[in-house]
């Protein structure tokens, strides 16, 4: 089974985030960057498929030169070798333009399975997998709690709905599905992988050189902090004047206690 | 402007967040003088279509079909395609749900155009709609804007808007056209089967007046203890944001937030939550929301009424004394 799965960099969690001027992005010169969170239950997900069925794992990104070391944290995992994606201004791409970008890098790939994450933790589209997967011709299933092959060519899968429902549903092999965030528990990189990492491949590829119309749906003009709507009353003090204070105000002001 | 609100319901029955996006669609068709129309897709689901009809709407567009009594992501986008193709909408507003999620930015690359998704909220600036949408997990957000000719699709997050500002229709129900849709069986490759929920929910978080829920920051299962003794203190229940049940350090039955439950308590104590929409659309209705957390630009002091920023392993200890000793004394 040969499966790729996409895996982007996004600005550290803890990452003091300043805007850059213009206000179309964030400054990237003074944090630090990390693999989306979500991405890594994909991977996950990728890598015991591969275990169980046998095939290989292709680790799919787009973005500046940072993003290698997203890709070689996946092979450090145990994907077999990466594909980059290779744009410096991704973040002006809408939806559309970054799914049909990495559609034109890894169409002739062939993969059965696409795997992506729910979403991202920069930009939070959501949208990747299911335009891949209408861009490629494929189908497509999101929100997947498990992966079950029935055979070569059909496979059962569970997918989270609302407020605590759940539903199988059956696909086609090759289709693309975008994986629920607490479906396994990532694994972390092993030494030995790290160092087998450093032998597997990288393809760059300039995102330029796919001839993606240039054509934006939509276009960001401008980001901000948003401003609050509530006002906070901020207690401050010793953590022992803090619970005086707090359960002062929780009793006589909010009256909730 | 020409409008379509899409509704959701499954088996049936209403997905509520319909209501707050057709207040959204409802504000946007008076301030860009456009006509409104309500969709409702499925099978048998002409009482529905009736229902919102009494709505301030032009028209129902009832689509119905064999095909979508189930839901898949291929009968609904050829569906919607079809009726879009016919209809030519300038705008076409969906709620942000999963379902929705899950086809409409297929339906959207299906015609060549694009989806701003997850709309907290719009404007309506010299002639110019712009919608309001969350990026770095709240941290931030972004005015963004449709480029190029429509359709153009929008979401709007649970929440965003309020769904008992909805309009009443004034001079009676408004009518429901039947639209015929073209669909086989076999365009449809996904084969949906049963529904189920997981186990029986052994809590009811929504009926809890109070509720200690805890993120991340607890950094590890054996520090639950510590929640767990002021929530006893507070006479509340304890919850988590998903990461935690992610973990299987509380079952997923303690969950706050769109995948987990949504509760409005008299108070809720969000002890190292961050705050990512995810969690805030389930719990930004309780009365008194007090945070802890160590980041003072947590997105979770947006919706706080008090904050506190600091350690919760020293503040939440001597919270708890605190709540005992006024218990005692």
């Amino acid at each position: 089974m040969k499966i790729g799965v996409c895996v982007k960099q996004v600005p550290a969690k803890d990452a003091p985030l300043s805007i850059a001027t213009p206000a179309h992005w964030i400054r990237e010169s003074d944090i630090g960057f990390e693999t989306n969170e979500p991405d890594a239950f994909a991977l996950e997900e990728a890598l015991r498929l591969k275990e169980k069925h046998g095939g290989e794992v292709v680790a799919i990104s787009m973005g500046p030169e940072r993003v290698k070391q997203t890709i070689k944290e996946a092979l450090a995992k145990g994907a077999d070798r990466g594909i980059h994606v290779v744009d410096d201004k991704f973040y002006e791409l809408d939806p559309l333009g970054s799914a049909r970008s990495i559609a034109a890098a890894i169409q002739n790939e062939k993969f059965d399975l696409l795997l992506t994450g729910l979403q991202s933790d920069d930009q939070g589209f959501g949208q990747t997998g299911v335009l891949l997967a209408e861009i490629l011709g494929l189908p497509h299933a999101t929100i997947i709690m498990q992966i079950e092959l029935l055979d070569g060519q059909r496979m059962k899968l569970k997918r989270e709905l609302e407020a605590g429902w759940f539903q199988w549903v059956e696909l086609p092999v090759p289709a693309v599905l975008s994986i629920q965030s607490g479906i396994n528990k990532p694994r972390y990189a092993t030494l030995k992988g790290i160092m087998a990492a450093k032998k597997r491949e990288i393809t760059s590829v300039q995102r330029a050189s796919l001839n993606v119309p240039p054509a934006l749906t939509q276009k960001v003009q401008k980001i901000y902090v948003p401003s609050r709507t509530k006002k906070t009353e901020f207690i401050t003090g010793s953590p022992k004047e803090i619970a005086a204070k707090l359960v002062e105000k929780l009793k006589h002001e909010a009256r909730v206690l | 402007m020409k409008i379509l609100l899409i509704s959701e319901q499954r088996e049936g029955k209403w997905n509520k967040t319909s209501f707050e996006t057709l207040t959204a669609a409802q504000k946007i068709a008076q301030q860009t003088s456009g006509a409104l129309s309500g969709v409702v897709i499925g099978k048998g689901v002409a009482s529905l279509a009736s229902e919102l009809a009494k709505y301030q709407l032009e028209q129902i567009f009832l689509v119905e079909h064999d095909l979508l009594e189930h839901y898949t992501p291929d009968g609904f986008t050829i569906a919607l395609k079809q009726l879009v193709e016919a209809e030519k909408p300038d705008l076409i507003l969906f709620p942000h749900t999963y379902q929705v999620r899950d086809f409409a930015p297929k339906l959207a690359a299906s015609l060549g155009k694009g989806m701003i998704g997850d709309c907290v909220d719009y404007h309506h600036e010299n002639n110019q709609l712009v919608f309001v949408r969350q990026m770095f997990q709240g941290r931030t957000v972004a005015d963004v804007v449709f480029e190029g000719s429509g359709p153009w699709i929008a979401t709007f997050q649970a929440g965003a808007f309020r769904a008992d500002q909805v309009a009443q229709r004034q001079g009676g129900d408004a009518p429901v056209k039947n639209f015929t849709v073209n669909l086989q069986a076999d365009q449809i490759r996904t084969k949906p089967l049963e529904l189920f929920r997981e186990a029986k929910q052994a809590v009811d978080l929504t009926q809890a007046a109070r509720l200690v829920s805890i993120g991340r920051g607890i950094k590890a299962p054996e520090n639950i203890a510590i929640a767990e003794k002021l929530a006893k203190a507070l006479d509340a229940e304890i919850a988590a944001s998903r990461p935690i049940c992610d973990e299987g350090w509380l079952p997923m039955e303690r969950q706050i937030g769109s995948s987990g439950q949504t509760v409005a308590p008299k108070l809720y104590l969000a002890l190292g939550i961050s705050g990512a929409i995810q969690h805030v659309v389930g719990m930004k209705g309780s009365r008194t929301i007090v945070a802890i957390n160590k980041d003072q630009n947590a997105p979770i002091f947006e919706v706080a009424d008090y904050g506190v920023v600091g350690d919760l392993f020293e503040i939440v200890p001597a919270l708890t004394e605190e709540l005992e000793k006024s218990k005692t004394g």
